[in-house]
């Protein structure tokens, strides 16, 4: 099971299949330890929020989940971690796929240096070789599931740089989207933009749930009560606490936890 | 109260060390423009004399007529062909190979040691004295096919151009922000695609610029041509023959104690000058148009 129900809205919080099970996850940035002994299993079709103070590893943990830190030689993870039955952490495991079924979007919006058309169109194209008409229809279909359709319709050709923050940032869930991927990793998507882009955002993320799988990490523990189902606390790289939001801000089990959602920390 | 405070303020002013501080900012601010205004001068002074009797040379008879023998009239026009020949095909050389040793050192070796050693072996390359690869393409090129020819021409000149384009092709893409890399590497995107649709796209402006500055680099350059493609008083497209070329042409027609020539000569320098000055400001458009 996902995780063990005490308490709480166990109607928001519904026990669903694992979708990313995480064990004995140690990570190191040379001879730094980011990352002590992490277990926890990211459950299906739900939103589940890293929170915590700066340094304290939520990025780090969610880099490991599409192993974006391979990029970075210095950079190594020990343990497990099982997407599907399967541990991405093995030299053996396929990157590119998994970063086809495992998408991500940045703190900052990054539209790639080309039209809004062809943003979308680049994943697609690592992934299926579609007909004019059915990248057409693919590119309507993210863009509508990101919101930005209306917006964007009359401007396809145009940069996607030539967007406002907010509509930069649903062109990158657009383009996340567009590759159908199983999960969707957030690294603190609305760090960088105003109060209604970001509430545009939230919403956005709350319907995306229905059809995938949802990790956000956020500075913002507001933000993790009004879109997660699951919080998970972390500090000084240990994960503290992970249980049903609903739970975490009503009544956490630990110490450390309570401090800092109720701005008691440090 | 404003009486103390103007005597307070009078104080500051008057404090030593603040005194000393002004006087040393205004010393050290003449000696500045003092260095500056020397080396303008001699900026001016050799673009007066140059466009003054590169000027008095200057005609249509430039482009269309050949070299002349000494005591007749003539123009540069071989020269000017060779020279944009050897130069164009240089630059078409240059520009695959160091946008690809480029893109190695930024996105692909970074820090290993094949690409520190390649970087250093550039940073040599790029303050090699052109007569040293002049040398060396005679003694690879010239000397087996035991003639001069364009082809050495371009290849000299290609030699000189690819550090030139590989340097200014890696700080461009050190530019690029990680985020960027990541997004397109996030889509599961291999690197080759990352670099060729996402990092080189967006700094291309960079890039174009790093070319250009290369051709005016290059389309000055003797040294290297008077021991590959040397010269040809007639008009030839053959690129294996010895090849007419502009440098050379003034090198040679400025030493010759003929008057026609080395007013010929002159306009040659004046005309190479133009072109350096032109893809400058090309450059420079290029570069603030692509990059936002």
């Amino acid at each position: 099971m996902a995780f063990q129900v005490s308490l709480g809205d166990t109607a928001v919080a519904e026990r669903t299949a694992t979708k990313l099970k995480i064990n004995n996850l140690n990570f190191f940035y040379g001879s730094f330890q980011g990352l002590r002994n992490i277990s926890l299993e990211i459950p299906e079709k739900q939103v589940t929020a890293f929170i915590g103070p700066s340094g304290c590893g939520k990025s780090t943990l969610l880099r490991v989940l599409n192993r974006m830190y391979s990029l970075y030689p210095g950079q190594r993870a020990e343990g497990e971690v099982l997407f599907n039955g399967q541990n991405v952490l093995d030299p053996k495991y396929d990157l590119n796929a998994l970063r086809g079924s495992v998408g991500m979007v940045f703190q900052k919006p990054t539209p790639f240096p080309m039209s809004i058309y062809d943003n979308i169109a680049f994943g697609v194209k690592l992934y299926e070789s579609l007909s004019k008409s059915d990248m057409d229809e693919r590119v309507e279909w993210a863009l509508k599931k990101a919101s930005l359709w209306t917006e964007a319709k009359d401007k396809l050709s145009q940069s996607g740089l030539s967007l406002s923050g907010g509509q930069q940032q649903r062109l990158c869930i657009a383009r996340g989207i567009a590759v159908k991927p199983e999960v969707l990793l957030l690294d603190e998507p609305t760090s960088a933009l105003d109060p209604i882009s970001t509430a545009r955002i939230e919403e956005l993320v709350s319907e995306l749930r229905t059809d995938y799988t949802i990790v956000i990490v956020t500075h913002n523990m507001q933000q993790a009560a009004r879109v997660s189902q699951h919080t998970a606390y972390m500090y000084l790289g240990e994960l503290v606490e992970f249980t049903p939001t609903a739970q975490i801000f009503v009544k956490p089990k630990d110490k450390r936890t309570e401090d800092y959602i109720t701005g008691r920390f440090g | 109260m404003i009486d103390a405070e103007q005597a307070s303020g009078n104080a500051r002013v008057n404090n030593p060390i603040y005194r000393r501080r002004v006087w040393l900012n205004r010393f050290n601010m003449a000696m500045s423009m003092a260095t500056m205004a020397f080396g303008m001068i001699f900026l001016i002074w050799i673009l007066i004399t140059l466009f003054g009797k590169g000027f008095a040379a200057f005609g249509p008879q430039l482009f269309t007529q050949m070299t002349p023998p000494p005591g007749s009239d003539g123009g540069l026009a071989n020269a000017i062909f060779g020279s944009v020949l050897m130069v164009g095909a240089s630059v078409l050389i240059a520009t695959p190979v160091g946008i690809m040793a480029g893109i190695y050192l930024a996105e692909v070796g970074r820090d290993n040691w094949i690409a520190k050693v390649t970087r250093f072996v550039n940073d040599i390359l790029l303050s090699a004295p052109s007569i040293v690869i002049g040398l060396f393409v005679y003694s690879l090129i010239v000397f087996q096919v035991k003639h001069y020819s364009g082809w050495a021409g371009a290849v000299a000149l290609a030699i000189i151009a690819v550090p030139v384009v590989v340097r200014t092709t890696e700080n461009m893409l050190m530019l690029v922000p990680n985020s960027l890399r990541e997004a397109a590497v996030a889509l599961g995107a291999p690197t080759w695609k990352v670099v060729l649709k996402v990092t080189l796209k967006a700094v291309r402006g960079g890039v174009i610029t790093g070319i250009l500055l290369a051709l005016a680099r290059v389309s000055g350059e003797t040294a290297p041509l008077l021991f590959t493609s040397l010269n040809n008083q007639f008009w030839s497209t053959d690129m294996n023959a010895p090849m007419a070329n502009l440098p050379v042409v003034i090198f040679q027609f400025a030493m010759s104690p003929y008057e026609d020539w080395q007013r010929l000569a002159w306009a040659g320098a004046l005309l190479i000058t133009l072109t350096v000055l032109l893809l400058n400001i090309l450059a420079r458009t290029v570069f603030r148009q692509k990059t936002q």
